[in-house]
C-alpha cells in the first residue's frame, strides 16, 4: 500500500516536488502518463513507474521526448487525462510536436511538465522554458513548492480540459528537488480507456486547418487570461507601497529577504503566469511607489511589466534585470535576493560570509564511479590514440560519460545535446583530417543518435562511434531502455539489440566488446582506425552500481587489495585508470579504499607488478 | 522559530536518508520543514549538499552565515561549507577523510585534518568532532555512520525534536533487520557529542 497513492484526504506527508505532481495528477484522474527522463525532472517518472500498477493507471518510457510528447497528445485527444515529464532542454526535443498540439488542442486533460535547472547543476544550458508558453501559447503555471506543485498539478487538467488546451507546468530544481509538507485531496477514479472521435479537420494540421486552429488559439488565450486574471494562485501578500513581482523559486527567497530587511512591502505573487494576468497587475500597481521584479533567469516577468504599466502608470520605476540590479545568471539563493534588492533601495549590505583563513581546498568535481565500465574503455582508448592525439577528435554526449573529460581521461572536445556525437562527427570527418571518435550511451542512442548514423553511413563518413553500452540509463538514476528487456511498468519487454540497429541502419563494420576486457578493447580500436568507413564498437558491461549491488545480493562480492610487498610505486592504477576507489597515502603507498571498491578487477588487469588481487 | 541544518558530505555517504529523517522526524512533530537535495550528475561522487530547514520558513536554500548547524559527514567539506557558519554555529564533523580522486592525479592537496578543525574553531567555539565510520564500525556496520550522525545532531540541544522522536524515526526508516545496528550507531554518535 503505498501512501503516496492511498493516502486520504486531509493526509500530511513529506513530498519531493516531483513525487507531489504525481500525487497532484493522481487527484486529477490521471489515465495515462509517457517520459523520457531527465534531471531535474527523473523523479516524476521514477514514481509514476514505482506506483502505476498500484494506481491502476499506465505509465511507458519513451525513447525520447518529443514521441513522449506525441504519445500524450494522442491518448488525450481520446479521451484520457495524461501527463509528459521532461527537463527543459527536453522540450526542445519535443517542441516540434508540442508547438502544433496547441493548435489541435486537446479533449481530455493534457499537462506537459518542463523542469528547468537554472545553474545548470545536470545540465548543459540553462534556458528559461517559461518563453515557450510565449512561443506556444500554451498556459503556464509555475509552482513555489511542493505543495503547490501537488495543486497546480491538480488544477491543471481542469484548466487543460476548460480551455482544450495542453497546459506548461514548469517548475525550476529548487522546487522538483525539495520535499516540503504536502497536503492531500481526494483522489478521482482514474480513467484509463478512451475512444478517438475523428475530426480530421481539427486534428490534421494541413495548411487550411492550421490556419484556422491559429485563430482559435488566439481566442482561448484570451479566455485563458480572464482565467489567470482570477486565479488562486495569482495572489497579493501585504499592502506596503514597495511593490514586488514574482514566480516560482524566487518568491522563497524574496518571502525571507522582505523580513529580514524589515521592508514595507506588497507581493504580487504568480503561479498562473501565461497569459500574463494583466488586470491583475494593473490593479496591484496603482498605488505603488516603485516594482520590483525578482525572479530567476529571463526578465520574462519583466517585459511584461514594462508593458502592461504604460497606460495607468507610465512613471512608476521598475527594477530589475534591465536596470542592472538582478542577475540573469544562475538560480538565486536568499543571499542574492537580498543583496539585489539592497542596492535598488541603496541600503548598506553586508556579506553574511564569516571571515576565516585561508587554506587551499581541492576540488571534489563529480567523477566516474569506481569500477564504471567507461573508465575502463577510456583507459583503452587513451592507450591506442594517446600519442596521435591531435589526429583524433572525441565529440562525447549526454551520460555518466561526459565526465570522461576529467582528467587523466580528458576524452571529451565537444558536445552540444542529446545526440550531438555522431551528427558533429559527420562534420569534423568531412573537413578536417582529424578521425572523429564519437561516446554515446546506450540510452541516448536509442534516444537520438540513429539518425546521426543512417546519416553517417548515407554520406560515406570516416569515423568511429563508440556505444557504452551499460545496459540502463545510469546518469538520471536507472531507469529501463529498450536495450533492457523491462519497461516502465515493471514487466518484461521486448530487448532491441543494439548490434541489429547499428547493421539495419547500413554499418558494416562492428564489434561487441566487454568493456572490462581490455586487449579486445584495444584491438577493436586499432582496427577500427585502419578502417575507411563507418566503424561501430559496442563496449558493453552492465553499470558497476547494478553489478556491485547484484553481486553483494548473491553472495558474489570482492574488493581488491593492493600487496605492498609486490607494489612498484608506478601509480598506473591510482593515477591512469584513476579509480576514485585507489588513493596514494601519506607515504606514498597506493591503497584500495574498500569502502568504495567495486570489485571489477580492471585495476588487478592493468598493474604490471601483478600485485593487485581479490580479497577472498 | 527557524532552525537551519546545512548538511554536508560526499556522493554516497547516506546523506539524503539522514536528511530525509531528520525531516520526517520533524514532521512527525507537527513541524513545518523544507529541504533541498541534489539529483542528477552531481551525485557521482561528488559534494553532496542537503538543508533542512524547520518552522517559519519559505526558502529551501540557507544563506551565507545563516547556518544553525553544519552536520559534515567529511572534513574537507565542513571546511568548504563554512561560509554558511556564523560565530554561533554548531558544527558537528566526521574526522575521516575520503580524499578527491584530484588529490591522487597530483591536482591539489588535501589539508590536514588538525588545520581544518584549527580554522574551524576561529568561527565558531562549537566545533565537534570524531571519527563517524569508527563508531558505525563499533555499532556493526560502517553503512551506520549517516545514523551516528543524527544521533549527534540529537545530543546538541538545539533541535526542537526529541532525541526519543528522531530514533524512532530511524528504527521506522531503515531495514528491520539493521533496526539494533542503527540503534547502537544512534546512541554512539550521541555520546560522542553529549559525552
Amino acid at each position: 500500500m503505498d501512501k503516496l497513492v492511498h493516502g486520504e484526504k486531509g493526509t500530511k506527508m513529506m513530498l519531493l516536488g516531483n513525487e507531489a505532481i504525481v500525487r497532484g495528477a493522481l487527484e486529477a484522474g490521471i489515465g495515462f502518463s509517457a517520459a523520457y527522463p531527465g534531471t531535474p525532472s527523473s523523479e516524476i517518472s521514477d514514481t509514476f513507474s514505482r506506483i502505476a500498477k498500484d494506481a491502476g493507471i499506465h505509465f511507458e518510457y519513451s525513447v525520447n521526448e518529443k514521441v513522449a510528447m506525441e504519445t500524450v497528445a494522442a491518448v488525450a485527444a481520446s479521451g484520457v487525462r495524461a501527463m509528459t515529464q521532461m527537463k527543459h532542454v527536453g522540450l526542445n526535443v519535443a517542441a516540434d510536436a508540442f508547438m502544433t498540439s496547441v493548435y489541435t488542442g486537446t479533449r481530455a486533460g493534457l499537462v506537459v511538465v518542463t523542469a528547468d535547472d537554472p545553474s545548470m547543476h545536470s545540465s548543459q544550458n540553462e534556458q528559461d522554458n517559461r518563453i515557450y508558453s510565449k512561443i506556444s501559447g500554451v498556459p503556464m503555471l509555475e509552482p513555489s513548492s511542493p505543495n503547490e506543485a501537488k495543486e497546480m498539478a491538480r488544477k491543471a487538467f481542469e484548466i487543460s480540459e476548460e480551455l482544450e488546451l495542453p497546459i506548461l507546468l514548469r517548475t525550476t530544481t529548487r522546487v522538483s528537488h525539495v520535499r516540503g509538507v504536502v497536503e492531500f485531496r481526494e483522489r478521482k477514479e482514474p480513467r484509463t480507456k478512451g475512444h478517438f472521435e475523428k475530426a480530421p479537420f481539427r486534428f490534421v494540421t494541413i495548411p487550411s486547418v492550421a490556419r484556422k486552429q491559429h485563430k482559435i488559439l488566439l481566442e482561448k488565450e484570451e479566455k485563458a487570461r480572464k482565467m489567470a486574471d482570477e486565479s488562486e494562485f495569482n495572489r497579493i501578500i501585504g499592502d506596503g507601497k514597495i511593490g514586488f513581482l514574482t514566480s516560482g523559486a524566487a518568491f522563497n527567497y524574496l518571502m525571507e529577504a522582505v523580513e529580514d530587511l524589515h521592508i514595507d512591502y506588497k507581493i504580487l505573487k504568480l503561479g498562473f503566469t501565461h497569459p500574463f494576468p494583466s488586470g491583475l497587475f494593473r490593479d496591484f500597481i496603482k498605488n505603488l511607489e516603485m516594482l520590483i521584479v525578482v525572479e530567476e533567469l529571463e526578465p520574462y516577468l519583466e517585459e511584461y511589466a514594462y508593458v502592461y504599466s504604460r497606460q495607468d502608470r507610465p512613471d512608476l520605476p521598475i527594477y530589475g534585470k534591465y536596470t542592472g540590479h538582478f542577475p540573469r545568471l544562475y538560480e538565486y539563493d536568499p543571499d542574492v535576493v537580498e543583496r539585489s534588492i539592497s542596492s535598488v533601495l541603496g541600503m548598506e549590505y553586508r556579506d553574511p560570509r564569516p571571515e576565516r583563513s585561508e587554506i587551499a581546498l581541492p576540488d571534489r568535481p563529480p567523477a566516474l564511479c569506481p569500477g564504471c565500465p567507461h573508465r575502463s574503455t577510456y583507459y583503452a582508448v587513451r592507450k591506442v590514440f594517446m600519442k596521435d592525439k591531435d589526429k583524433v577528435v572525441y565529440p562525447t554526449d549526454i551520460g555518466c560519460y561526459t565526465l570522461g573529460i576529467q582528467p587523466p581521461y580528458e576524452i571529451a572536445d565537444y558536445l552540444l545535446c542529446m545526440g550531438s556525437s555522431i551528427g558533429s562527427s559527420n562534420g569534423f570527418s568531412e573537413v578536417t583530417d582529424q578521425l572523429p571518435i564519437a561516446f554515446i550511451g546506450d540510452s541516448t542512442f536509442f534516444h537520438s543518435g540513429v539518425a546521426g548514423l543512417i546519416n553517417a553511413v548515407y554520406n560515406q563518413k570516416r569515423l568511429i562511434y563508440v556505444i557504452l553500452d551499460n545496459s540502463t540509463t545510469a546518469m538520471t538514476g536507472h531507469q529501463p531502455n529498450p536495450g533492457m528487456g523491462k519497461n516502465g511498468m515493471g514487466d518484461i519487454a521486448p530487448v532491441v539489440s543494439i548490434e541489429d540497429v547499428v547493421k539495419g541502419c547500413g554499418v558494416k563494420w562492428v564489434r561487441t566488446v566487454d568493456s572490462y576486457n581490455l586487449p579486445e578493447l584495444e584491438k577493436a580500436f586499432k582496427e577500427a582506425a585502419e578502417n575507411d568507413g563507418v566503424s561501430v564498437i559496442i563496449s558493453k558491461h552492465p553499470c558497476a552500481l547494478l553489478e556491485s549491488a547484484a553481486k553483494k545480493k548473491a553472495g558474489t562480492f570482492h574488493t581488491y587489495r593492493i600487496d605492498q610487498d609486490k607494489c612498484i610505486h608506478c601509480h598506473v592504477c591510482s593515477k591512469h585508470l584513476a579509480c576514485p576507489a585507489i588513493y596514494i597515502s601519506d607515504e606514498g603507498l597506493d591503497i584500495i579504499d574498500e569502502k568504495q571498491c567495486t570489485g571489477c578487477g580492471v585495476c588487478a588487469a592493468v598493474c604490471p607488478a601483478k600485485a593487485i588481487s581479490e580479497v577472498k | 522559530m527557524r532552525i537551519n541544518i546545512h548538511i554536508v558530505g560526499v556522493g554516497g555517504q547516506g546523506i539524503l536518508t539522514a536528511s530525509k529523517i531528520l525531516a520526517n522526524a520533524a514532521l512527525a512533530e507537527g513541524l513545518n520543514v523544507i529541504m533541498s537535495e541534489v539529483h542528477g550528475m552531481a551525485q557521482r561522487g561528488g559534494v553532496v549538499e542537503s538543508s533542512v530547514r524547520i518552522g517559519d520558513v519559505h526558502s529551501p536554500i540557507i544563506g551565507n552565515g545563516k547556518a544553525d548547524v553544519i552536520l559534515s559527514f567529511e572534513p574537507l567539506e565542513a571546511y568548504r561549507a563554512l561560509d554558511k557558519a556564523n560565530g554561533n554555529t554548531k558544527i558537528v564533523t566526521n574526522i575521516e577523510p575520503m580524499v578527491p580522486f584530484t588529490v591522487t592525479i597530483g591536482e591539489g592537496q588535501y589539508p590536514p585534518v588538525a588545520m581544518m578543525l584549527e580554522g574551524m574553531k576561529k568561527v565558531t567555539p562549537y566545533v565537534h568532532s570524531f571519527d563517524a565510520f569508527a563508531l558505525a564500525r563499533e555499532a556493526g556496520t560502517e553503512k551506520a555512520a549517516n545514523v551516528v550522525m543524527l544521533g549527534a545532531l540529537s545530543a546538541l540541544d538545539i533541535l526542537p525534536i526529541s532525541p526519543e522522536k528522531m530514533k524512532e524515526m530511524v528504527g521506522f526508516t531503515v531495514p528491520a533487520k539493521f533496526r539494533d545496528v542503527n540503534m547502537k550507531a544512534f546512541d554512539l554518535g550521541y555520546k560522542a557529542v553529549k559525552g
